[in-house]
């Protein structure tokens, strides 16, 4: 137990990493996944197509990869920036395909009829969109959005293996030094599902907010 | 051109907005060129695509290193799969048992290993256990953490099927006097992993991008090769924009597959749930809620 006191500073300075990365990034991958949503559903083929790529590209491609792609090999192409910068730009990247997903399968919950029936009415497709379809898709990706958060804080870990010092990395460190794995590991895990735990509560309680009952 | 499938967002397009649409494609199409110019004059600048740092990897002893790699990749994943699958399967249905206990123990146990980041087991494993006697060869300090996390994504999808299959279906099987287990076994596990099998791909897909972190425990998979491999061309760029690609070949056809299965289930069957592609921690079906 003395193990954890001690290093208490260690530890909190982890998890204050952990969560100034979980929030940038999250932030950050909201706003990039609506944007190609948004491109995904466009009647452009051009941004439909990019949309499309971006997607694929990024569900199909370990994140590891693209972590240490970023950190260790564009320094050579003279594309740099700060370690935890580059974490949190990767991770944004890397999640938003995953937001973008989400918010795809909540448009296709939203019934056909519905839309056709705004069209019926002459809506236009910004019309549509706005006060149709969106209302009762965030309905419908509350819960997917706080799964993929919940990954994200998972995925944070990750960035312990190119250098940066959040949470896992810290405990990992402070391990090596006093050598007592269930109280340190059990410690840090605890916390991974203490957030865990608020993400999906969180979800759960402004899922039951903006439900619809039909 | 192929219409979108939300072309019924809008109308079909009168010329006034066909040409508002072209003219948003030639638009957007010259923006995106010219992000993709601006990067490769980057990565010129610094001579990255120089015909000497990319000829390496059109020879075949560079290949036969990688695939190595990759095979090692693919038996991790196929290790994680089998095990993973199995202790999924009997964890959904502990989920799902009469028996409070084995019920609280299996729904403790999907729960922890669901948020519980991959990483962190791995150096449990790595640097953790070896301190009380526990050093497993270096394939199943990979596989182990991999198994206990994916079995657990693996469960929550399997038991979504289960929950998704009608009631009818137990109901019959009781009325016909089989045993709760013989129900399971010959009426709900069949239809149930059918309907799933989709997601049950895409968590492959998920699984094998897992395996990377072998790069970490130094199991030789393709990413922890390429590593090897640029420490010693001292190619970075490249090295990791091919291992990229060989990833995206592996898990693209393997995606592929998975909406195709998709497609195939959703015209017979209904359709479990909206799916999302899976990743560490998110489970890729949404569970009804009990």
């Amino acid at each position: 137990m003395s193990a954890l006191v001690d290093n208490l500073p260690a530890l909190l300075a982890g998890l204050g990493t952990t969560l100034f990365v979980l929030v940038t990034s999250a932030v950050g991958a909201l706003v990039l996944g609506t944007l190609v949503v948004v491109a995904r559903v466009s009647p452009v083929p051009v941004l439909r197509a990019a949309a499309f790529g971006y997607v694929q590209v990024l569900v199909n491609v370990p994140l590891l990869a693209l972590l240490l792609l970023a950190v260790f090999a564009l320094p050579d192409a003279g594309l740099i920036a700060p370690l935890v910068t580059t974490a949190i730009v990767v991770l944004t990247v890397y999640e938003a395909a995953y937001v973008a997903e989400a918010l795809r399968s909540g448009i296709n919950t939203v019934p056909k009829g519905q839309v056709e029936a705004a069209r019926a009415l002459g809506f236009t497709l910004s019309q549509t969109l706005r006060m149709v379809v969106v209302p009762q898709a965030a309905r419908a990706v509350v819960q997917p959005l706080g799964n993929v958060l919940i990954a994200l804080l998972m995925n944070t870990a990750l960035t312990a293996t190119v250098g940066v010092v959040e949470l896992t990395s810290a405990t990992n460190k402070v391990n090596l030094v006093q050598a007592e794995p269930i109280t340190i590991f059990g410690a840090a895990g605890l916390v991974y599902m203490a957030l865990a735990l608020v993400i999906g509560l969180g979800a759960g309680r402004i899922e039951k907010k903006v439900a619809i009952r039909r | 051109m192929r219409p979108p499938e939300t072309a019924y967002l809008y109308d079909e397009p009168g010329p006034r907005t066909r040409r508002r649409i072209r003219i948003a494609s030639v638009v957007s199409l010259v923006v995106l060129a010219g992000a993709l110019a601006l990067m490769l004059r980057q990565f010129a600048s610094r001579g990255q695509l120089d015909a000497d740092r990319w000829s390496p990897f059109l020879s075949w002893p560079i290949w036969e290193y990688l695939l190595v790699g990759l095979r090692g990749t693919l038996l991790a994943a196929a290790v994680v799969a089998v095990l993973g699958g199995a202790l999924g399967v009997l964890l959904a249905l502990g989920r799902l048992s009469p028996l409070r206990p084995l019920r609280w123990l299996c729904t403790a146990f999907i729960e922890v290993f669901r948020t519980l980041p991959v990483l962190l087991l791995i150096y449990l494993m790595l640097f953790g256990l070896p301190a009380y006697g526990i050093n497993l060869p270096v394939l199943w300090k990979l596989v182990v953490p991999l198994t206990v996390a994916n079995s657990a994504a693996i469960a929550e999808i399997v038991r979504a099927g289960v929950l998704s299959l009608p009631r009818g279906q137990t109901e019959a099987g009781y009325s016909l006097g089989m045993r709760r287990l013989q129900v399971m076994r010959a009426v709900v596990l069949p239809q149930a992993l059918r309907a799933v099998t989709p997601s049950l791909v895409v968590q492959l897909v998920s699984l094998l991008k897992d395996t990377s972190l072998g790069y970490v425990v130094a199991f030789t998979e393709l990413l922890y090769r390429a590593q090897v491999l640029s420490a010693y061309n001292r190619l970075l760029v490249q090295t990791f924009l091919v291992v990229t690609l060989v990833y995206l070949v592996v898990n693209g056809s393997l995606s592929a597959l998975a909406s195709r299965l998709k497609r195939r289930t959703t015209k017979t069957a209904a359709p479990v749930a909206a799916a999302v592609p899976a990743q560490p921690g998110a489970p890729a079906v949404e569970a009804p809620r009990a």
